[in-house]
């Protein structure tokens, strides 16, 4: 028996350690492992160098006025990114150092001790799902789906500011337990028993359960935020089946978080509960039941993935369209396939844990029932091929992704399928054929549809276009590090190797391993070029301006605005009255058309209260992790405190005046010519 | 030619329906979470681990006050939304009172069953079956509570001020916040308390 805690003992775990700081002291500093340390060390210098360098260049209140307090979606959406592109980097580190430690680690113990591989291969998984996939999808549909649907901003945009600053305070957290403690070595799901206090004591799981109930909270309200925003905010006329499909797919995944992620919330607090109050959800004793844990976390899980996976669909089918030259191929089908997915999605959870003990025929039930979510995914790639046929194919970098992914995906659904026949899953299951499987999905199927994306968009958000030769970089790298990196490890499943190993005596594995590797180097290249890329375009900015708001001869409405956005993005809401409606204007010779004379535009006014509200966030989360009471209990009142606060205050209006907007419009206008021309050179006739 | 003020108008109206759209879809997300505690309950309900059992628990009387508490207050709510659509200030401002009074007597309550079984050695720590009966109902006492905060929140703006429309929206949602606190209460009466008595 673990501690039973009796009434009126003070057994329970949260009385532990000092009133002032909690069970936080020197230990806290990670002195275990010179690799931890040098993290810590990293960590630190560079958040004093980004500071520094933004008072270098004294930009601070031009940051905090424009960009942090902003409650303006293409400037959420872009720091959204901002993040993303950090935690790439920082996920991928930890990518790189498991691929190093396995590559040297045949009979001897490698470079990293047992207990921070495991912390690398639990945050690399965190990382990468929740403070990189997630804040790089919502930036997108931030940046987009406003201006796709001839809105001037989203349903709620204070809500936005603060689902920002939560995701945020999350990535935040992970940051810290870099240098103050450790983070959970229990993997991405945390499963218990493992996870709970009595094989894991310290506050590495409790830095997970906080980081992700934070940051869980700002996915849903993003969720209620973009359902919202498409069903209530679209132009008059844009009735649902003339919503482009970036939109539907982003309509979907806001579906998908706003009713998964509660699950998520739901699962964390409830072994938050176990860990800090002494409860039994999920312990050995008592009448703890694990397998509930296993249910609730992919009962969000499972929807996740596809909340992952649907919106790069969506830009891959934006892409497709618009660098082929041609209408979308089968777009009803299209739709019904992304809402067939997203229905589906919610009912193949178990088949993460096949292994774990179900009767054969819910074994079978589920196993078909993922293989049945194949079908609408094998329509999607059909729908892109043939929008590619007879098309002329412009090679530009986020079609190079778009047509790596359709190679790329089809292997990964291949696997997948495999995978969801129970008896082959019992071969397969922990093994590296796994790993292989979920990447094989996620960076085709994910990261180059985001990657796309970027390429694709970026002249929108920034009014310039992105180099082309780093951008056709970044594809290579990605495309063959990626094959390098996963394909062995298809292979070393099938030779039984298991998955987060820090070491092992089979000298079979090392070669694959060292290829595996080098995949891991040549991603590197390709995250370096992501780099290089925007420092070389920002370089040349201005030879390649877009001026005309519409640089890849666009079909939908986010391009019949000028590259920036203006604050306001649409001076007259449009009236859609087709699919594609940006083409239909540009036939009608509509798309140009300057008005003289414009109503002035009310927009909301920035606001800092969303910043404060993920400081707050990030403080309650930092003190329960350490069991510092009054800290937590002095942030919940800020959290609520800056609520009230905020919903008592007359709302404040920015005015944008009449002359502004004429003059900004005057301006896109004023380059019709040359958009013209540039049209009727590339257009076929 | 519209002027600024107009325009105000507009966005404000709009952005008040779209409030009003959105709570709807923050209470189905709240409704998941209350569903998912609901299923943990449910398949904890055996897991007593030697401890104390449901039957053993619960005051039926003790209950029923409960819940008579927080039905009259989800009517009394009403009745003072209702005197807010009629303009009616004062009596809006006196029916939240009495909401109020009779949401404190609801959590009251609850917390003196918590700290009653506690002392008798049926904590949450206890079981795996008290932990999810703990966290099930601390849940919705944790929301009803929030829904007070709101309540007192309210009666100031309604008194500072007045029945402007912002104003009356808000009241409206936390209208809904509380009638859907209701729902939730008759769930875990019917799947707590009510098996055990019958």
């Amino acid at each position: 028996m673990y501690a039973e805690a009796m009434p009126g003992e003070s057994a329970v775990a949260a009385m532990q350690g000092s009133l002032l700081f909690g069970r936080l002291t020197l230990d806290a500093i990670p002195f275990y492992s010179w690799v931890a340390m040098g993290g810590a060390v990293v960590t630190v210098f560079t958040v004093l160098l980004a500071v520094l360098w933004v008072s270098w260049l004294g930009k601070w209140r031009y940051l905090w006025s424009e960009w942090l307090t902003s409650v303006d979606h293409k400037r959420i959406g872009v720091m959204y990114i901002v993040l993303a592109l950090v935690m790439l980097v920082r996920g991928f580190i930890d990518a790189i150092m498991m691929r190093a430690q396995q590559a040297i680690a045949l009979n001897n113990e490698g470079y990293l001790p047992p207990e921070h591989f495991e912390q690398i291969f639990t945050s690399h998984g965190t990382i990468m799902i929740f403070f990189m996939a997630m804040p790089f999808l919502t930036g997108l549909i931030n940046v987009v789906v406003p201006q796709q649907i001839g809105a001037r901003d989203v349903a709620f945009p204070f809500m936005n500011s603060i689902s920002l600053w939560l995701t945020a305070a999350g990535a935040g957290l992970v940051g810290v337990s870099l240098v103050l403690g450790r983070f959970s070595t229990a993997g991405w799901t945390g499963y218990p028993p493992y996870s709970g206090s009595d094989f894991s004591p310290g506050v590495g799981v409790d830095y997970w359960i906080w980081a992700l109930l934070i940051s869980g909270v700002g996915s849903t309200m993003t969720g209620i935020n973009f359902i919202a925003t498409i069903l209530r905010c679209r132009a008059p006329g844009m009735g649902l089946m003339k919503m482009p499909l970036f939109v539907w797919t982003a309509f979907c995944t806001s579906i998908l978080m706003a009713f998964a992620f509660p699950a998520l919330t739901v699962v964390a607090a409830l072994l938050g509960l176990d860990r800090t109050l002494d409860m039994h959800f999920f312990t050995n004793d008592l009448g703890g039941n694990m397998m509930n844990f296993a249910n609730l976390i992919w009962i969000w899980g499972h929807p996740e993935v596809y909340i992952l996976i649907l919106p790069a669909f969506g830009v891959f089918s934006e892409v497709t369209a618009v660098f082929s030259q041609k209408r979308l191929f089968g777009y009803p089908s299209l739709v019904y396939a992304t809402a067939a997915i997203a229905l589906l999605s919610f009912t193949v959870w178990l088949h993460h844990f096949f292994t774990m003990g179900s009767s054969p025929n819910v074994n079978a039930i589920f196993g078909i029932a993922t293989m049945i979510i194949a079908v609408p995914t094998g329509v999607k790639i059909f729908d892109w091929i043939f929008t590619m046929i007879r098309g002329r194919i412009i090679f530009h970098p986020a079609m190079l992704f778009t047509i790596g992914f359709i190679i790329t995906f089809v292997i990964g659904g291949i696997t997948g399928v495999l995978l969801a026949i129970p008896p082959v899953d019992y071969l397969m299951h922990n093994t590296t054929f796994l790993v292989a499987h979920f990447h094989n999905m996620l960076i085709p199927g994910a990261l180059f549809g985001y990657f796309a994306g970027t390429q694709y968009w970026f002249p929108k958000a920034f009014g310039f276009k992105l180099n082309e030769f780093w951008g056709k970089m970044v594809f290579a790298c990605w495309f063959v590090g990626f094959y390098l990196a996963f394909m062995p490890l298809y292979v070393l499943g099938f030779l039984g190797m298991p998955r987060r190993l820090e070491h092992y005596h089979n000298p079979d594995w090392q070669p694959l391993l060292l290829v595996a590797f080098v995949g891991a180097c040549v991603v590197l290249v390709g995250i370096f070029s992501v780099f290089m890329q925007f420092y070389v375009s920002i370089r040349d900015r201005e030879q390649n301006r877009d001026m005309t708001g519409d640089p890849w001869n666009g079909r939908t409405l986010e391009w019949a605005t000028s590259s920036p956005a203006a604050p306001y993005n649409f001076a007259v809401i449009p009236q859609v009255d087709s699919l594609d409606a940006f083409w239909a204007m540009k036939e009608k010779a509509e798309a140009y058309s300057c008005k003289d004379h414009y109503d002035p535009i009310v927009m909301p006014k920035n606001t800092g209260v969303g910043v404060f509200i993920g400081g707050a966030g990030f403080l309650l989360g930092f003190a329960i992790v350490w069991y510092i009471w009054w800290l937590a209990a002095l942030s919940l009142l800020a959290v609520i405190g800056l609520l009230m606060f905020r919903s008592s205050q007359k709302e404040a209006y920015e005015i944008i005046s009449a002359e502004t907007v004429l003059s900004i419009e005057q301006a896109r206008v004023r380059h019709y010519p040359e958009v013209q021309s540039a049209m009727s050179e590339r257009s076929p006739s | 030619m519209i002027t600024v003020a107009e325009l105000i108008r507009e966005h404000e109206e709009e952005s008040l329906e779209n409030r009003a759209y959105g709570f709807w879809l923050y209470l189905m997300t709240d409704a998941i979470i209350f569903a998912l505690l609901f299923a943990t309950y449910v398949t904890m309900f055996s897991n007593t681990a030697q401890g104390p059992k449901p039957v053993d628990l619960f005051d039926l009387q003790h209950v029923f006050i409960e819940t008579l508490c927080l039905l009259i207050s989800s009517v009394t709510f009403g009745f003072a939304f209702l005197a807010s659509v009629q303009k009616k200030l004062a009596s809006s401002v006196g029916w939240l009172l009495i909401t109020l009074v009779f949401g404190l007597s609801f959590v009251v309550l609850e917390v003196s069953e918590f700290l009653e079984m506690i002392n008798e050695g049926a904590g949450p720590q206890k079981s795996g079956y008290l932990s999810a009966f703990f966290t099930l109902v601390a849940t919705h006492g944790l929301h009803v509570s929030v829904g007070m905060v709101g309540i007192m929140m309210m009666t100031c703006q309604i008194l500072f001020k007045g029945l402007t429309k912002p104003v009356c929206s808000r009241l409206f949602r936390l209208g809904l916040f509380w009638h859907f606190l209701d729902i939730v209460w008759i769930g875990i009466f019917s799947v707590v308390y009510l098996p055990v008595f019958i």
